[in-house]
């Protein structure tokens, strides 16, 4: 019997975070109920490839209308991991992103940069035998939140990750190497400081087409398992 | 005994206010075709089938209009999708975005127990702007009082609170399950 491990504390952000103010109303403010590893061991949804559509994990041409969208384009590959490095197969992973201007085609998204006709932002694949995924899309461009005075969200691409179990759900969000802004962001310093280049990608002249589109490599680690302690009844 | 492995585990960060037209596109009538809806068992599922409907709330008590709520849970068997003999065409898996009242619903079916000490209930994922780490609940019934009293997870649950966890059978096959993230009725999340 394997046990699933505990969620690593050190490693998440605490639910209110005064530098992140929607959070001060939406975090649970009382402590979790903590649910011993035999009674929280579930397996989750598994998703076939049936659902998955031929242009779903090419952001490039899954929007397109009337031409290509504008932007550098880039691969976003990596691996799906749990914490002793086993890959995590077949799993969905689905990402949504603005397009290179910073601008969402969410209905709610005022920001006055230009939507471009040809792009969605939305993907989703599985993982591949060895944990493998890609995505073809382009570079999202920063954009201004209206959280404090100034305030600009660093390039990301959000990703929504399922696990072989319920509680390995992961939703996060990828960050590029070098962005200025990741000093000034909230959601990105929400994480404990030594884990939080674990959301940051990195630029892979291997992953990189020739004449083509940038590499970024980013690998998602889940919670492991362990053997469970025997116990007598 | 190590619980900690070589690798350490991705932070989680929030859903952000822009999930929508990614993980339930189809849900707000944008052109990208959900993979999955509240929508989780059609009439070819056997069991009871139920709608449940209920409301996010913030500290605040005003309605949460950009959260998403994920439900996975047995057939009226008690066994998940995905085990030998559970109807392929049950996914047992749901998702609903708040809309602009915060409400959200699923069409599904009561799901049975596994074990007899057990009560039927269903696994809550809640996300939303604002929370950084995606939230666990359950949904009990109300119409299972026998049940809910030897269920051993609502045993962990102080008594006072327990009935954040339990959705009101108000109507044949309906079913109320409000979420009020802080306050005095602060909905019970468990960590697993």
């Amino acid at each position: 019997m394997l046990d699933l491990n505990p969620r690593d504390w050190s490693s998440q952000p605490a639910y209110i975070d005064s530098g992140y103010r929607s959070t001060a109303l939406r975090g649970p403010t009382r402590p979790l109920i903590p649910l011993k590893p035999a009674l929280a061991a579930l397996d989750g949804p598994v998703f076939g490839h049936e659902l998955i559509g031929a242009l779903d994990s090419d952001l490039t041409r899954n929007g397109q209308r009337n031409g290509a969208p504008l932007g550098e384009r880039i691969i976003i590959t990596g691996r799906l991991l749990d914490e002793d490095e086993r890959p995590v197969p077949g799993a969905l992973i689905e990402i949504w992103q603005a397009n290179a201007a910073g601008r969402y085609i969410h209905k709610v998204d005022q920001h006055p940069a230009p939507l471009d006709p040809n792009f969605f932002g939305g993907g989703r694949c599985l993982t591949d035998s060895e944990g493998r995924y890609r995505f073809l899309t382009i570079k999202p461009g920063a954009y201004p939140w209206g959280n404090h005075p100034n305030a600009w969200r660093p390039n990301h691409i959000h990703f929504s990750v399922f696990g072989r179990q319920f509680a390995t759900r992961l939703v996060t969000q990828m960050y590029f190497p070098g962005d200025p802004l990741l000093t000034f962001d909230p959601i990105y310093n929400s994480s404990p400081e030594n884990v939080r280049a674990r959301m940051v990608s990195h630029f892979s002249l291997d992953v990189t087409e020739e004449g083509f589109a940038l590499g970024f490599v980013f690998d998602i680690v889940l919670r492991g398992t362990h053997s469970s302690v025997w116990e007598k009844a | 005994m190590s619980t900690r492995g070589k690798l350490g585990q991705t932070p989680s960060q929030t859903v952000g206010p822009y999930f929508a037209y990614g993980l339930t596109p189809s849900q707000y009538g944008y052109d990208f075709a959900s993979i999955v809806t509240p929508c989780m068992a059609g009439p070819e599922v056997e069991g009871t089938h139920i709608h449940i409907a209920g409301c996010v709330f913030d500290g605040a008590e005003k309605p949460v209009n950009d959260a998403m709520i994920e439900l996975w849970q047995a057939d009226a068997t008690g066994r998940y999708p995905g085990t030998d003999g559970v109807n392929s065409r049950f996914t047992g898996f749901g998702r609903c975005g708040t809309n602009a009242d915060g409400g959200f619903f699923f069409d599904t079916i009561k799901p049975g127990i596994a074990r007899p000490d057990d009560a039927p209930f269903i696994n809550v994922t809640v996300m939303m702007r604002g929370l950084l780490l995606h939230a666990f609940t359950r949904i009990y019934f109300s119409d299972e009082v026998k049940a809910n009293t030897h269920d051993p997870i609502l045993a962990l649950v102080p008594a006072g609170r327990r009935s954040t966890l339990i959705a009101d059978h108000h109507a044949a096959g309906k079913y109320r399950f409000d979420i009020h993230m802080q306050g005095p009725q602060e909905t019970v999340f468990f960590d697993l």
